[in-house]
C-alpha cells in the first residue's frame, strides 16, 4: 500500500504547498479521503500542519481531523502543532475556540497535554458557554491521559463549579465529565451530591437536551437523599421526564424513581399515585424501536419482578405482534408469564395457543413452555391449560409434542391425582419422542403412575434395551421409574428391576448411576417397608416461580436501568474490565490413560515428594446409605473421599520433575519433545500437557495427558494446577471419580482463569501440577509454552505501536538470532499470526523484509518486536521490546519454536 | 460514556467511516463485529447485542448500511440505540437519505457531524436545526 501510493502523496505534498487558499482546501480533503479508505498518509504530517494558519473554519476543521488520527504516531510533529492550538484558544470566533480545545484533548500525546493545561483553564471560564461544555468534557479526555495533572491543576474543582453554571448544557457536560471520572476512583465523592448541588441539577434537567438529561438523571440516581421528604422532592421534580420523547430519557427517569420509591413510606398516597405514574410510561417504550423496546422489555422484566403492582393492569400491551423481531418476541413472552393472573388468564391462553402454532421452532417452544408455566401459576387455570395442551399433542408436530409433555411432567408435580385421564393420549406418543428431556418426563409420568397404568411394565421395559446410550438424566429416570414400580407392582416386575439395577451398578461407569442404583439395591434387600416409605414418599410441591432473579442481584440490577447490565441481567462486574483485574477464562483437558502395568507402589513412593494433607474429609458415619456403599465397594469409597488438595499446594510450590508436552493438539505450535519422567512415575502414569488461552472464555483449551500404569483401577481424584507468573488457577478443582481400566483413557475439562494470586516464578512459564489418586499425591512441574498467555486481541494500532517503539527505553531492546529458518515474510506473518502474534506493517529495506509485531499477554503486558528477514540468509534478526525485558527471553522462544515448527 | 467508538459499515463488513472517540479500544475490534453477525444469522438470533471478549458491539441496521457502537463498559444501552436512531435521522436530513454512497459522497461533512454530535463519547447537540448553522 505504502508502495502505490508514493506517487499520489508526492502529488497531495504539492498541492498542500499551493499558493491559493481554496486548493490548499481541495488537496486537505483528498487528504482526508486517502486517510478514510485507510492509505497511510502520515508523511504528509508537516504539510498539513501548515495549512492549520488559517481563519477558515471549514479548513481548520480538516486539518484537526487529520492531527487527532496521525499525532500520536508523530509526537514530534505534533508540537509543531501546540502554537496554533493555543492561538487558536483565543480566537475571537468561538466555534474555533470550542474546536481548538475539543481537538487538543484529542491529541492523546503527552507532551502536549503540558501545552494543554493554560488554554484549558481559560476555556473552562470562557464568556460563551459553547466552549465551556466543550472545555468541561476537555477535562475527561485529559483525566484519561494523565490523571494526576488534572487533580494538580486544580481541574477537578473547577469542573464543580460548573454545575453551577448559569447554562444547563454546561452543567450537564460538567456532571457527565465527573461522573466518568469518578469511576476510576470508586471511592471519592468527586461529585460532591448534596442539596444544593441536587437542586441545581433539577433546574438544569428541564432546560438542557435530551442527551443531558440522561446524564443529569443517572447522576442523581447514585444520591441517597438523607430523608423521605427529600426523595419525594426529587421525585417530584423528575415524574415529568416521564413523558419525554426519547426512551432514554424515559428508562433513566424510571431508574430514579424505581430507586427512591423504596425511601417513600408504603402506605403513603403519593408512594401509590408514584406507582401509577409509572405504568404509562413503561407502556409506550414499546412503540420505540424494536432495539429499544428491547432494552425497555429486558428492564421491564426486571421491574416486573420488583413491583409487580406497577404493571399487572398492562398484560395486553405485551402480547405478541406478528412483525415483532424474534428477540422482542421472546421478551414479551417472559414478562406475560409474569403478569399472568386469573383475572387475564383466559385472554393470555388464547395468545399462546395462537403463537404454539407459528413457524418459529424457539418461539413455539417458548409459548408451549408458557402454557405450562401459567397451569402452575394460577391453579384456576390448570384445567384449561391441561386441555390447550392436549390440543396441540394432537397436532402431533415433533417438537411441539416433546415440549408438551415435559411440562405436563411438570403439572403432575404441582397437582397429584388429578389430571391422570390424559395419560393414555401421552403414551400413544410415546416413541416419536427423542429429546432427554421429553423422554425423561415421559418416564418420569409412567412411574409416578405405575399402578395405573396397565402395561407400564412393558413401556419402561422398552427404555431398556438401549440403556447405555441413554443420556444420563433418562438413565437416572428410568432407574427410578422402575424402582417404584417394583415397589408398586413387586410380583411382575422383580425382574426388571434386577436388570435394570444391574445395568446401572455394574455395567455403568457414571458414578451417580451407580450410587444411585447401590442406594436402591441396598434399600430393596435390606428393608422393603423402609424402601417403600423413601421410594414413594410424598414429594414437596414444585413452586410457581423457577426463574426469578435473585433479590439482590435484582436490586442492584433496578439500580442499572437502562444500562448493558440491565440487558444481560448480570452485575457490571461480570462482563467490565475494571479494577477487579482481567479475567481469562480458559479450559484445562485432562486425558488420562491406564496402560495396565504392574508397578510395586512401595517403589512409588520412594521418589515421590509426600505431603501432608490433613485428614481426609468424611462423611458422618452411621448413616445406612454410606455404610451399605461402603460395602459394596469393598472399601474402595475411602480412598475416593479424600481431602482437599488446594491449601497444600498454594502452599508449598513442589519440587517434582519437570516434563515437556509430549501430546500436544494442533492449535498449538511448539515441537513437542518426550516426557522424561522419572522412574518410579513413569511407572505409574505419564502426564503431559498442552494449554491455550483465549479472552472472554471461549474457544480455550488446555490438555494434561495422564497415563496411568497401573494394574487395577486408577482414580484420579483431584487435579489441580496453576502457573504463579500468570496467575493462573482452575476456577474449581477437578475431581474425577471414575475409575480407569488398565488401557483406558478420559477426556475431561477443567476450566481455569488468571485471577489467581500472582507470584512471579523462575522461569515464568513454569506450570506446577499436582494430582491426587487412589495411591498418593503427586506434584509435578513442567514448562508450558508462553504462548497460551498470548491474547487475541493483541494487534496493537498502527500509530500506537510507532508511539509506543519510540516510548519504551532503548535499554529495554533486546535482540535475538533465529537460525536456520527458511519462510518467507507471509508464511512468518501466518504462522505467527496463528498463535496470537500480530504483524501490523512490513516493509521492505533494501531487500530485506521488515516485520513489526506485537503480542499482548494475559496480564496485559505488550510486547513489540521487529522482526529482519534477509534473503538468502536463513538467519533472521528478532528485535524486542518490552516494558517488561523478563518476559523477552521467553517470547523469542516461542518465536523460535513456532518458526521451525 | 456512552461509546468509545462508532462505526458505518457496509453489509458486508467494510468500514465506511469511523470516528475513535475515547482512544480506549482498539478500533480493530470492529473486525470482529461482522464474523459474529453471519453466524448469528444462521441461527436466526439477530438481538442487537453482540459481545466479543469484553467488547460490546451495540447496533442497528438502515438501509444498506450497519451504524454500531462499540464499548467496553457498562454504558447505558438505552441511550446509544436512541443515539444511533438519532444520528440515522440527523444523516438523512443532511443527505435527504442516508446510504453507502451519500456517505462515500459526503465524508467529510460525515467527520464534521459526527464530532459535533458527540465528544469523548458523550453525545451532545443532536438538533439538525441548531447543527445546520
Amino acid at each position: 500500500m505504502l508502495l502505490s501510493v508514493t506517487g499520489e502523496i508526492f502529488e497531495l505534498k504539492a498541492e498542500l504547498n499551493n499558493e491559493k487558499k481554496e486548493k490548499r482546501k481541495e488537496a486537505v480533503k483528498k487528504v482526508i479521503a486517502a486517510m478514510t479508505v485507510g492509505k497511510d498518509v502520515s508523511s504528509l504530517f508537516p504539510d498539513v500542519v501548515n495549512c492549520m494558519q488559517t481563519d477558515n473554519l471549514e479548513l481548520k476543521k480538516l486539518v484537526y481531523l487529520y492531527l487527532m488520527n496521525y499525532a500520536k504516531s508523530q509526537p514530534d510533529m505534533a508540537i509543531m502543532a501546540v502554537n496554533s492550538f493555543v492561538k487558536d484558544c483565543e480566537d475571537p470566533n468561538p466555534l474555533i475556540r470550542a474546536l481548538a480545545v475539543r481537538t487538543m484533548g484529542c491529541i492523546r500525546v503527552d507532551k502536549i497535554t503540558e501545552y494543554l493545561c493554560e488554554p484549558l483553564r481559560k476555556c473552562l471560564k470562557d464568556e460563551d458557554p459553547y466552549v465551556r461544555k466543550t472545555a468541561a468534557v476537555c477535562v475527561a479526555k485529559l483525566h484519561d491521559i494523565n490523571a494526576q495533572m488534572v487533580e494538580d491543576q486544580g481541574f477537578l474543582d473547577s469542573l464543580r463549579d460548573l454545575i453551577a453554571d448559569s447554562n444547563p448544557m454546561v452543567v450537564a457536560n460538567a456532571v457527565a465529565a465527573l461522573s466518568e471520572i469518578s469511576e476510576s476512583h470508586p471511592n471519592s465523592n468527586l461529585l460532591d451530591l448534596n442539596p444544593q448541588n441536587i437542586n441545581k441539577l433539577l433546574t438544569a434537567l428541564n432546560e438542557c437536551t435530551e442527551w443531558g438529561q440522561i446524564f443529569i438523571l443517572d447522576c442523581l440516581s447514585n444520591y441517597n437523599p438523607k430523608d423521605e421528604r427529600e426523595a419525594q422532592s426529587i421525585c417530584e421534580r423528575v415524574t415529568p421526564r416521564l413523558s419525554h420523547a426519547n426512551s432514554a430519557v424515559v428508562l433513566s427517569a424510571v431508574k430514579v424513581l424505581m430507586k427512591f420509591l423504596e425511601l417513600l413510606p408504603k402506605d403513603s398516597d403519593y408512594y401509590n399515585t408514584l406507582l401509577k405514574k409509572l405504568s404509562p410510561p413503561l407502556v409506550t417504550l414499546l412503540s420505540g424501536e424494536p432495539e429499544v423496546q428491547y432494552v425497555a422489555l429486558r428492564n421491564i422484566n426486571l421491574i416486573v419482578q420488583k413491583r409487580p403492582e406497577i404493571l399487572k393492569q398492562e398484560i395486553k400491551v405485551f402480547f405478541v405482534k406478528y412483525n415483532d423481531p424474534i428477540y422482542v418476541k421472546l421478551e414479551k413472552l417472559d414478562i406475560m408469564i409474569r403478569l399472568a393472573s386469573h383475572a387475564n388468564i383466559a385472554q393470555v391462553l388464547a395468545e399462546l395457543k395462537e403463537y404454539a402454532t407459528e413457524v418459529d421452532v424457539d418461539f413455539v417452544r417458548k409459548a408451549v413452555r408458557a402454557i405450562g408455566r401459567c397451569a402452575i401459576k394460577v391453579e384456576q387455570s390448570a384445567e384449561r391449560c391441561v386441555s390447550t395442551l392436549l390440543d396441540l399433542i394432537q397436532t402431533k408436530v415433533n417438537y411441539v409434542v416433546q415440549e408438551a409433555i415435559v411440562v405436563i411432567r411438570d403439572i403432575f408435580r404441582k397437582y397429584p391425582n388429578k389430571y391422570e385421564s390424559i395419560i393414555a393420549t401421552l403414551c400413544e406418543n410415546l416413541d416419536s419422542l427423542d429429546e432427554p428431556d421429553a423422554r425423561a418426563a415421559m418416564i418420569w409420568i409412567v412411574g409416578e403412575y405405575a399402578e395405573r397404568i396397565d402395561n407400564a411394565d412393558e413401556l419402561l421395559e422398552s427404555f431398556l434395551e438401549g440403556f447405555h446410550d441413554e443420556s444420563t438424566q433418562v438413565q437416572l429416570t428410568l432407574l427410578t421409574a422402575i424402582v417404584k414400580l417394583f415397589l408398586k407392582k413387586p410380583s411382575e416386575t422383580q425382574e426388571l428391576v434386577q436388570q435394570v439395577l444391574s445395568l446401572a451398578t455394574q455395567d455403568s461407569d457414571n458414578p451417580d448411576l451407580r450410587d444411585r442404583g447401590y442406594i436402591y439395591w441396598r434399600l430393596l434387600s435390606t428393608d422393603p417397608v423402609t424402601a417403600k416409605e423413601v421410594v414413594l414418599s410424598e414429594k414437596p410441591l414444585i413452586s410457581e416461580e423457577t426463574d426469578l432473579i435473585e433479590p439482590t442481584l435484582l436490586d442492584e440490577l433496578i439500580c442499572h436501568i437502562g444500562s448493558l447490565a440491565s440487558v444481560y441481567h448480570k452485575p457490571p462486574n461480570a462482563f467490565v474490565e475494571g479494577s477487579h483485574g482481567i479475567h481469562h477464562n480458559c479450559i484445562l483437558m485432562l486425558i488420562v490413560y491406564n496402560t495396565g502395568h504392574y508397578c510395586p507402589s512401595g517403589d512409588l513412593l520412594g521418589d515421590l515428594l509426600n505431603l501432608d494433607l490433613g485428614p481426609p474429609v468424611n462423611v458422618p458415619q452411621g448413616s445406612s446409605m454410606q455404610i451399605g456403599a461402603v460395602d459394596l465397594l469393598g472399601g474402595g469409597l475411602d480412598s475416593l473421599l479424600g481431602g482437599d488438595l488446594g491449601g497444600g499446594v498454594g502452599g508449598s510450590p513442589a519440587v517434582g520433575q519437570n516434563f515437556i508436552p509430549s501430546s500436544v493438539p494442533n492449535t498449538f505450535a511448539p515441537s513437542p519433545t518426550p516426557a522424561a519422567l522419572s522412574s518410579g512415575l513413569n511407572d505409574l502414569f505419564e502426564l503431559s500437557s498442552g494449554m491455550s488461552i483465549a479472552t472472554g472464555g471461549y474457544v480455550a483449551s488446555k490438555t494434561v495427558s495422564i497415563t496411568g500404569h497401573y494394574v487395577h483401577m486408577f482414580y484420579c481424584l483431584y487435579f489441580f494446577c496453576c502457573v504463579f507468573s500468570f496467575g493462573v488457577i482452575p476456577t474449581t478443582p477437578l475431581a474425577m471419580h471414575t475409575p480407569l481400566m488398565p488401557s483406558q483413557s478420559i477426556d475431561i475439562s477443567l476450566p481455569l482463569n488468571t485471577i489467581g494470586p500472582v507470584m512471579k516464578m523462575d522461569p515464568l512459564n513454569n506450570l506446577q501440577v499436582a494430582v491426587k489418586n487412589n495411591i498418593d499425591v503427586f506434584y509435578f512441574s513442567t514448562l508450558i509454552p508462553l504462548s497460551v498467555f498470548f491474547v487475541e486481541d493483541g494487534k496493537m494500532e498502527r500509530q500506537v505501536f510507532l508511539a509506543t517503539w519510540k516510548d519504551i527505553p532503548n535499554e529495554n531492546e533486546l535482540q535475538y538470532q533465529i537460525k536456520d529458518c527458511h519462510l518467507n515474510a507471509d508464511t512468518v506473518s501466518g504462522k505467527l499470526q496463528n498463535n496470537n502474534i500480530y504483524t501490523i506493517a512490513k516493509r521492505n529495506v533494501e531487500g530485506q523484509d521488515m516485520l513489526y509485531q506485537s503480542l499482548k499477554l494475559t496480564n496485559g503486558i505488550w510486547i513489540l518486536a521487529e522482526l529482519r528477514i534477509q534473503p538468502g540468509n536463513p538467519n533472521y534478526t528478532l528485535s524486542l521490546k518490552c516494558r517488561a525485558p523478563e518476559v523477552s527471553q521467553y517470547v523469542y522462544q516461542m518465536y523460535d519454536a513456532i518458526l521451525k515448527n | 460514556m456512552a461509546a468509545s467508538a462508532i462505526f458505518i459499515l457496509d453489509l458486508k463488513g467494510k468500514v465506511l467511516i469511523c470516528r475513535n472517540y475515547m482512544g480506549n479500544v482498539n478500533i480493530n475490534e470492529i473486525d470482529n463485529f461482522m464474523p459474529i453477525m453471519m453466524k448469528r444469522e444462521e441461527d436466526a438470533d439477530l438481538s442487537p447485542v453482540v459481545i466479543h471478549g469484553s467488547t460490546h458491539f451495540l447496533w442497528i441496521k438502515h438501509s444498506n448500511l450497519y451504524l454500531v457502537a462499540i464499548t467496553k463498559k457498562n454504558t447505558n444501552a438505552a441511550l446509544v440505540y436512541s443515539f444511533l436512531y438519532k444520528l440515522v435521522e440527523v444523516f438523512t436530513e443532511y443527505f435527504k437519505s442516508l446510504e453507502e454512497e451519500s456517505i462515500r459522497d459526503n465524508f467529510v461533512t460525515v467527520y464534521e457531524l459526527m464530532d459535533e454530535v458527540m465528544d469523548f463519547g458523550f453525545p451532545q447537540t443532536t438538533d439538525s436545526k441548531i447543527l445546520l448553522e
